[in-house]
């Protein structure tokens, strides 16, 4: 053991060497307490908050999280969702944060299930509704946000040929939408699970197969991910425009057409995009105190602030997904150009827990081969 | 010796083993019955041979298309020669998420061949081979090229006068001489294909899965670490066939042979056939390189002039997705490369430094064992950190020198690759020479080999730079937010709708481009006449 040890501090102090030499530990201004990684003691100033990439926040918000309770937010990206939460699976017990942000409805059960988080009932909770509380009697996890999956559509392709957009999971399925339709690998992609549960909570455990092949038969085609769905294959986003993409309807969320509007310049009157409202499935996100947190305090109040009135109304523009708090305002642009979902579909944590790997699997085998 | 391997040992063979570990372990006992289990899914079997016979063809096809740029660059002088060689290998260092984005432009719809002939090759089996020549060109070029090029024309010359025909010569003389260079690049283009993640999922689609690729799903999407670790451990086995073969090719290579200096072997074209020759070589390099590096610039500029740059600068722009402006994952993206640079350099240096000294089965194995982390999936290294390096005074999980540390794996490889060639070129005869005269042996170091391998080592420097700057897969996992390196800011920009976003994407991607294209460009100006193998 001992050679061991010694042959790792040999290598430390090799790479820290070297560190030195360049310069870079100076320039490298990360937040406070990050230098190295086991400066994080207990009674730290510093609050960790693991997410997946999507995670945003504005730095005035977060500026204002450290105004009222002293503790600085240091933020730690792991991959997509799916990736994220794993990464917290392999690491429970030693966790490399306090707080976990992001595990959504479709994964809660693996969180739950794997014990990673310890019970914490957020304060403010009150001002959630309590079809989003997923877990209301154990409080491990709190409901932070809700975004929605549908299907979006190219406007001006519906404009030109005098063609009614779709607006059901019925519609898609008819011939005059026949090879329009882009969606994700259901097995790699969260929006993609998203849909196929959509599918499935609409036509049921029975009907859902048949439904797919319909969609088949009518030429949808599945790609990997949601970057080249979104900006290579659908006609409508602005990536998809330069690359003269030819997919005028794809799978992406109700709050794709305001971003579509605030990332253009000069920024268009209305969106170039639509939601057909009938092909939503809700997705709820979580946030949890991580078990084995070093900064317990720190984390409790992150997760207060998390559902607060600022950090919810922060949401919509930085991430574009619907806060949870009845009180929170949810900006102009977002419910100019953002589309409510008809009755979004939902299915319970459970059911999609046990079935989850079979959907899957036998949606692959029908629609992918 | 001992720096590398407790390098190796730290921050790669244990990581791997840990993670492999917790896959094949169940309370304690090692289950090998997996194995059968595994390999015995139909699936799984399509992603073994998938990735068997897309590599092979990679591979052929890159050699068939690569080898006469090789013997055109070795042997033609033309003016831009030397830009046009790092252009070139600017595609080897760029990551895929830039290149899978060109490609899609060049191959899907309304691309080039859309437009020209309605062809689409987006999704098919084509776009995969395609850019897997794009990415390994250079790796053809510059192995055989290089060993090309100090060939003495005149043995060939001598036994054609000697009444031996054009082609016999070239079978007879050239040929045998040039054929373990030209095996060492096949099993280096058949690692990197073999190996293939982000072209496979780019341009693949869903359809297509290398064993990469799988590793990547049953680890970071399903958490099937059972079934992650039993395909980790057959692309183990079979890297390491690759690499075993490979040592065996250099060894044969180091053979002597009587080398010329290259500016003497090279001469402007002469003749038709010539001529065709280097135009077919050009217009090659055109269509299959320089097309989809002057898409993304194209695309950069889409129609605004130069407003996605001008963006990079704010991170208001963004609203979030940075906490810097974009425009700071340029300069995190040279420090973290900086440092790894300095780690590969020190470790792979070291390396090289022990290997020449030492002779040996276990010296040619840990050879081989610097390649491995080419060949070991980022996802398998990444998780490893994450379930190892968790303690004091290792609980690196959180800190920014992991980035460095992880692109440093990559860097080693190509740090001993070249320095190794040329340490062994240094006469030991000099450095005894020196210890007779009663030089320190850091003393004889300074005066007898520094100056003969400094600028090899200054060679192998830039290839690890450029390397660190392009590598995503294992940065990915642990860049941190708030300094995002140049491939990791680019594939968050691609995340996200709107235009803005993807222009800055195209924007960042070019800026990329350029800075390896510079670096390598400066690596032009200092080649050594046997900077190894890359």
């Amino acid at each position: 053991m001992s050679t061991t040890q010694k042959a790792a501090v040999a290598a430390v102090a090799a790479a820290l060497g070297v560190t030195a030499l360049a310069g870079c530990g100076s320039s490298d201004d990360a937040a406070p307490g990050s230098g190295s990684g086991s400066t994080k003691g207990s009674g730290s100033k510093t609050v960790t908050l693991v997410s997946h990439d999507s995670f945003n926040a504005s730095k005035d918000v977060l500026k204002e999280f450290t105004r009222e309770t002293g503790y600085t937010v240091k933020v730690l990206k792991s991959g997509d969702a799916g990736a994220a939460l794993n990464q917290e699976i392999l690491t429970k017990g030693s966790p490399r944060g306090d707080v976990f942000f992001g595990v959504d409805n479709t994964l809660l059960s693996r969180a739950l299930d794997n014990g990673l988080f310890t019970p914490y009932e957020a304060k403010g909770l009150d001002r959630v509704p309590a079809d989003v509380q997923l877990d209301a009697d154990k409080h491990r996890v709190t409901p932070v946000d809700t975004g929605d999956i549908c299907v979006n559509y190219d406007k001006k392709y519906f404009a030109d040929k005098k063609l009614a957009p779709p607006k059901t999971f019925a519609d898609l399925a008819k011939p005059a939408y026949r090879n329009l339709l882009v969606t994700e690998n259901a097995a790699t992609s969260s929006p993609g699970l998203g849909f196929l549960l959509g599918t499935v909570s609409a036509y049921g455990e029975d009907g859902y197969q048949d439904y797919w092949k319909k969609l088949k038969d009518n030429g949808v085609k599945v790609v990997d991910g949601w970057e080249q769905a979104y900006n290579e294959e659908f006609s409508g986003s602005a990536g998809g425009k330069k690359a003269k993409a030819d997919r005028p309807l794809v799978v992406s969320y109700a709050s794709s057409p305001p971003v579509e509007v605030l990332y253009a310049d000069p920024q268009p009157k209305t969106a170039p995009t639509g939601v057909a409202t009938g092909t939503c499935f809700r997705q709820i996100e979580f946030a949890g105190l991580l078990d084995g947190a070093k900064n317990e305090a720190g984390g409790k109040a992150l997760l207060d602030f998390l559902i607060g009135k600022k950090f919810q109304e922060d949401m919509p523009l930085t991430m574009f997904v619907s806060p949870v708090a009845k009180d929170a305002k949810v900006p102009e642009l977002f419910t100019k150009f953002g589309a409510t979902a008809d009755k979004p579909a939902t299915v319970a944590p459970d059911t999609i827990a046990k079935n989850r790997e079979q959907w899957v699997q036998s949606w692959s085998s029908l629609v992918v081969k | 010796m001992a720096v590398p391997v407790a390098f190796f040992a730290v921050f790669f063979a244990y990581p791997v083993a840990a993670i492999v570990g917790r896959g094949l372990k169940a309370d304690g006992v090692w289950q090998f019955g997996r194995f059968g289990e595994v390999l015995a899914r139909p699936e799984i079997r399509e992603v073994l041979w998938f990735t068997l016979w897309q590599a092979l063809a990679s591979t052929a096809l890159t050699l068939l298309i690569a080898l006469p740029g090789a013997y055109v660059f070795a042997r033609f002088d033309f003016p831009g020669k030397q830009v046009l060689r790092a252009v070139v290998t600017v595609p080897f260092v760029l990551p895929t998420v830039v290149v899978g984005t060109a490609f899609l432009a060049l191959l899907g719809r309304g691309g080039l061949l859309d437009e020209l002939w309605g062809v689409r090759l987006d999704t098919t089996v084509w776009a995969i081979l395609l850019a897997h020549v794009f990415f390994n060109y250079a790796v053809v070029v510059r192995t055989v090229g290089g060993l090309w090029a100090q060939l003495d024309p005149r043995q060939e010359e001598a036994a054609r006068v000697l009444g031996a025909g054009r082609f016999a010569a070239w079978r007879r003389v050239t040929l045998p001489a040039l054929a373990p260079a030209v095996a060492a690049a096949a099993l280096m283009v058949f690692l990197f294909t073999f190996t293939s993640f982000g072209v496979v999922q780019i341009l693949g689609g869903p359809g297509f899965s290398t064993l990469e690729v799988e590793i990547y799903r049953q680890t970071a999407q399903l958490l099937a670490l059972p079934t992650a670790a039993v395909l980790t451990l057959v692309q183990f086995a079979a890297v390491g066939a690759i690499l075993a073969v490979h040592a065996w090719t250099v060894r044969r290579r180091e053979r002597a042979l009587k080398l010329v200096d290259p500016a003497q072997t090279a001469r402007r074209p002469s003749g038709a056939g010539q001529w065709t020759l280097l135009a077919g070589v050009l217009l090659s390099v055109l269509l299959l390189i320089l097309l989809p590096l002057a898409v993304l610039v194209e695309r950069s500029l889409g129609g605004a002039g130069f407003a996605y740059y001008r963006a990079l600068t704010s991170a208001d722009a963004n609203s979030g997705t940075f906490l810097v402006a974009p425009i700071e994952a340029i300069g995190n993206s040279l420090r973290y490369a900086v440092v790894a640079t300095l780690i590969a350099l020190v470790v792979g240096g070291l390396a090289a430094a022990a290997l020449t000294r030492r002779a040996g089965r276990l010296v040619r194995g840990f050879d081989a064992l610097l390649m491995l982390p080419l060949g070991v999936s980022a996802v398998t290294v990444g998780f490893g950190f994450l379930i190892t390096l968790d303690k004091p005074p290792l609980d690196l999980r959180t800190s920014w020198i992991l980035v460095p540390l992880a692109q440093a794996l990559v860097g080693v490889p190509f740090v001993v690759r070249t320095m190794l060639p040329v340490l062994r070129a240094v006469d030991a005869r000099l450095r005894e020479a020196a210890a007779v005269l009663g030089a320190s042996p850091l003393r004889a170091w300074r005066e007898v080999d520094f100056p003969l391998v400094r600028r090899a080592l200054l060679v192998a420097a830039g290839f690890a730079f450029a390397v660190s700057l392009g590598e995503f897969g294992a940065t990915v996992f642990i860049a941190r937010p708030d300094n995002p390196t140049l491939p990791v800011a680019v594939a968050r920009l691609l995340g996200r709708s709107g235009e803005l976003n993807y222009g800055q994407a195209m924007a960042l991607s070019t800026i990329l481009m350029l800075v390896c294209a510079v670096s390598l460009l400066l690596l032009e100006r200092i080649r050594t006449d046997r900077s190894g193998e890359f």
